[in-house]
């Protein structure tokens, strides 16, 4: 493939536009046919999209932190807004994450959304075009185009596919973000006025002094922390999850969530790294409550969406943890690797977390579609009646709770080892998620799949045919393989993040 | 005196559209009630032959006529020609819904049209009784045109309010002339932007003018607190004529600001930054807080007027090059998005209903996907949210804002732009997640109906390609 393919344009592009045609199918051939037809278009899209998204891999070189698949074309002349693309290693697997779990998605939609399909579809294709626009845009205006446009489906999708308290849910969530947001765009304009560029890259280098680093870093946090989303600022996050349909859970747990960390990394360290340094301690601070409080929080859940919503603030705690130990690290052990695993540790847990709790939206969605239940105490016993999806359900739990062998546990390892060099207690107290996620995922699981048959609803359960079997064991082997093998993973991103630590150790002062 | 010295050619689209208007006013003399197509068409016509004559019109800078009191330069070329295109939009979403409200009649067009000279007047003006004639011309014809429909209480109701009301702000503007002129020596604009660099002005009437003046002004663009007439003149006025003073006026007032704060009085920036800041930052808080409370929705989109307004004087706040041409990007994206809003609600209306409620709203998605989503790009886009093009309205003038040093206000505005998100998702919401409680469908005229999509879809493209407008109104505004 010649090198200057637009391969992340093709990215973007074709999944929105896939979700036009898919909208204007429907509306010229209404029907039975026409209907299957959509359902075909809409997979056949999401894995074209998947397909051409394994050269970013295979084509990747991972000697170097510079920017690769780079698209640059001037966009707004009048303000010197570049429509400019390009990935590393720390973008790179989250754009494969996002074209991996969108066919998942939507093979898992396949009969359950009966209520206006293709526009289901088409919110999730055009959604998907748009993160991967997120993870891939250098410029800092267009990036936050794609950040906020992304909002507007996944605000249509729970609205309309949602729960009971859907349109609570999804203004809360609609809101939410987007007040975050507003900040962030205050700030870019801000380093605009400054450098004459909305080039992300341009910003890395860009002096600025301690207090403006405070105010843009804290900028950022608003916009980041709301979306990864730490505490306090996490409430939206189980009410979304709780009234959005399946898929729309799988992507906002597996996808959307990771942009705040990723965000995190492309703007908050390399930007403003003396604010960073200076305010390492809330971070960690606020990361530690996430994993602890809220651990905790989670193991008092009656809701199965509820709980993991809550176990995966938890687990983003770590993303964000592995993240800011570095400067601790750094002044403990200047030679040490402390800060490499940290951050390595953050990514690695952030795809693994896309994965794992893709997975366990999914089982929670199986058994809804069945029971129309979420509630643990409605279950009892499913083993007796889905022994093979118990296996998957399993499965999950233990890669959710970080059982060596699965992807989860690569990741918390990871940064619970940096912490160690950033200080005893950081890792002391990250530490405890390992008992507390093993207990709330595996009390829910207690609950819910092994014991007698709780009552004729679970005894008159089917277990899950070859489309959901499809789509378990394909996020099933993922879960191993990472688990088992992580190295080609941490390879890609290796240049990167050592690029990142060599910047943020540079102060801008 | 011959029409030479006079320069005359260079207001010969006005000259061309006063002519226009009179033959059309005749010919629908002598037209019966179902040959109103007629006026129409001849109507369309008129704006054709002036928009015709505006676009050869090309000038190099700034050139003046009959003794510098008439300005022609690139930026009032586009101003008009965006006018007159907003106007025929406007004429083309009025015809179907008068003829179904059984508003027959041609004097719809022919006010509208005289209305529109005076919008185009006040773009060219470049003395103050040339703004003054300009800007009576329009609001005369729009006080009859809130009354258009003589048969409703609301709509005679609200023409009193806005007649009365927009009198005072007239005397006040009136008022601020006389002092000006008494304190500079002159009414033309360019003459008092030179006493005034020159120091030569007195201060005190001076300055007491300039705040009368701004009181006229913000009372036309309807900032907070000169706003009282907006919300009552946009729910009792015919749709079709909300949707004329809700567009192409802001245009007007944009020229008004252009010319007399900005040419004029640049060299005072200073002392009316403080008021204009005010009347900034109120309009945005008292217009996005609001509009939340609103159930009809001509009524919330007045509101959301007023807060368009604060963000537009945001622009105009800085005072930079920056933020005056954010400011004229933002009226001609509000424009565009103003006659999109009204237009669905004339879509949906039909004899003896108008869909202004936000109920009429409901499960709109069930019944028309392809509307409830042009109407969804148009609340998003009002909302900010990119990438529609709303959003890059606001990207600008907050940028002049910080540029110039007001951050705060930038700070301010987005914060309020988030409340604002509520009610336009408000909008969404009825539209996408609630079933119907009243059988709305859109009305049966394709003409109407195509324009409808292409407005939604230029929110989208302007939003999607932002580069060219942007590059446009940086060439025709420069530093």
């Amino acid at each position: 493939m010649a090198s200057n393919f637009p391969l992340l344009s093709l990215l973007i592009w074709l999944p929105v536009f896939g979700g036009l045609a898919v909208l204007a199918l429907d509306t010229w051939m209404p029907g039975r046919t026409g209907q299957r037809t959509v359902h075909w278009l809409a997979l056949a899209i999401s894995v074209a999209t998947f397909a051409l998204s394994v050269p970013l891999w295979t084509q990747f070189d991972r000697a170097t932190d510079a920017m690769q698949f780079v698209e640059q074309v001037l966009w707004i002349e009048r303000f010197n807004v570049e429509y400019f693309l390009g990935v590393d290693g720390l973008s790179m697997p989250l754009v494969l994450l996002t074209t991996f779990i969108t066919p998942l998605v939507v093979i898992s939609a396949w009969e359950v959304i009966k209520q206006r399909p293709a526009q289901y579809f088409a919110a999730f294709l055009i959604m998907e075009g748009l993160m991967i626009g997120v993870f891939s845009a250098l410029d800092g205006l267009l990036f936050y185009v794609f950040w906020e446009a992304m909002l507007v489906p996944m605000f249509l999708i729970i609205g309309i596919w949602g729960g009971k308290r859907r349109v609570y849910a999804t203004v809360k969530f609609f809101l939410y973000t987007f007040l975050g947001s507003v900040f962030m765009l205050v700030s870019l304009i801000y380093m605009y006025t400054l450098s004459g560029s909305y080039s992300i890259l341009g910003f890395h280098d860009l002096p600025l002094g301690i207090t403006e680093q405070t105010l843009i870093f804290f900028a950022f946090l608003a916009a980041f922390a709301v979306k990864v989303p730490m505490w306090p600022v996490h409430t939206w996050l189980p009410d979304a999850h709780v009234e959005a349909p399946t898929g729309g859970s799988v992507v906002l747990a597996a996808i959307m969530l990771k942009m705040g960390g990723y965000g995190f990394v492309r703007f908050s360290l390399p930007i403003t790294p003396d604010a960073s340094m200076a305010l390492d301690w809330l971070m960690i601070g606020l990361s530690l409550i996430a994993v602890v409080y809220i651990g905790f929080v989670a193991l008092a859940q009656q809701d199965m969406k509820k709980l993991i919503a809550y176990s995966s603030i938890a687990h983003m705690g770590f993303v964000t943890l592995g993240f800011f130990i570095v400067f601790a690290a750094f002044a403990n052990n200047p030679q040490g690797s402390g800060a490499m695993l940290g951050v390595q540790g953050g990514m690695v847990q952030m795809i693994s977390h896309g994965l794992v709790s893709g997975a366990m939206f999914l089982c929670v969605g199986v058994m809804y579609d069945r029971m129309h239940s979420r509630e643990i105490a409605d279950y009892g016993g499913v083993v007796n009646t889905m022994p093979k999806f118990a296996a998957f359900l399993v499965l999950f739990a233990m890669a959710n709770a970080g059982l060596p062998g699965t992807s989860g546990f690569v990741g918390e390892f990871l940064v619970i080892l940096g912490s160690f060099q950033a200080n005893f207690w950081y890792a002391f107290l990250a530490g405890t998620t390992l008992v507390l996620g093993a207990a709330y995922t595996l009390w829910m699981i207690k609950r819910v799949v092994f014991g007698e048959v709780a009552n004729d609803n679970v005894a008159r359960l089917t277990d899950i045919n070859a489309r959901e079997f499809l789509v378990l064991a394909i996020l099933a082997l993922a879960v191993l393989l990472l688990g088992v093998w992580p190295a080609p993973l941490i390879e890609v991103m290796d240049a990167s993040v050592a690029g990142l630590l060599e910047h943020v150790r540079q102060s801008k002062l | 005196m011959t029409l030479t010295e006079l320069n005359a050619g260079l207001a010969a689209p006005e000259m061309f559209l006063l002519g226009a208007t009179c033959v059309v006013l005749l010919v629908d003399i002598f037209l019966k009630d179902h040959q109103r197509a007629i006026t129409y068409l001849l109507s369309l016509l008129a704006l054709l032959g002036t928009a015709l004559i505006t676009a050869q019109l090309v000038v190099d800078g700034r050139e003046m006529a009959f003794f510098d009191s008439f300005v022609m330069d690139p930026a009032g070329r586009v101003l008009k020609l965006f006018a007159l295109a907003a106007m025929a939009v406007v004429f083309v979403y009025s015809r179907a819904y008068l003829h179904q409200q059984r508003l027959l009649g041609g004097d719809y067009y022919l006010l509208s049209l005289f209305a529109l000279l005076g919008v185009m007047v006040m773009i060219s003006a470049s003395s103050l009784l040339t703004m003054y004639l300009g800007l009576e011309l329009l609001s005369l014809s729009t006080y009859a045109l809130v009354a258009y429909n003589r048969d409703s209480p609301m709509a005679a109701e609200a023409a009193m309010k806005y007649f009365v009301l927009g009198a005072i702000a007239s005397g006040a503007l009136l008022y601020g002339i006389s002092m000006i002129y008494g304190a500079t020596g002159s009414i033309d604009l360019a003459e008092i932007a030179s006493t005034v660099a020159a120091g030569e002005a007195l201060m005190l009437p001076m300055a007491v003018g300039l705040a009368f003046v701004l009181v006229g002004v913000a009372f036309k663009f309807g900032a907070v607190p000169f706003h009282m007439w907006l919300p009552d003149v946009y729910q009792g006025a015919p749709t079709s004529v909300t949707l004329f003073i809700g567009s192409i006026p802001k245009i007007a007032s944009f020229a008004l600001v252009l010319r007399l704060l900005i040419e004029g009085l640049g060299d005072m920036h200073e002392s009316w930054a403080s008021m204009v800041a005010i009347l900034a930052v109120l309009s945005m808080v008292i217009g996005n807080v609001l509009a939340i409370a609103q159930t009809n929705l001509k009524r919330m989109l007045a509101y959301s007027t007023i807060s368009h307004v604060g963000f537009i004087l945001v622009g105009i706040l800085a005072g930079t090059a920056a933020g005056v041409q954010g400011a004229m990007y933002y009226t001609l994206v509000y424009v565009v998005m103003a006659l999109g809003a009204f237009g669905m609600i004339i879509l949906l209306s039909r004899e003896g209903f108008e869909a202004e409620n936000l109920e009429d709203f409901k499960g709109l998605n069930a019944r028309s996907p392809w509307f409830a989503f042009v109407m969804l790009m148009i609340m998003f886009s009002m909302a900010g949210v990119p990438p529609f093009v709303g959003f890059y309205a606001k990207v600008v003038v907050f940028g002049a804002a910080i540029e110039a040093g007001y951050t705060w206000i930038a700070v301010l505005g987005v914060l309020l732009s988030v409340i604002g998100a509520f009610y336009y998702l408000r909008v969404v919401w009825y539209m996408y997640f609630e079933s119907a409680t009243v059988d709305v469908r859109p009305m049966r005229a394709p003409d109407m109906k195509f324009l409808v999509s292409v407005n939604g879809l230029a929110v989208l493209a302007l939003g999607l390609l932002p580069g060219p407008l942007l590059s446009l109104i940086g060439t025709v505004l420069p530093a």
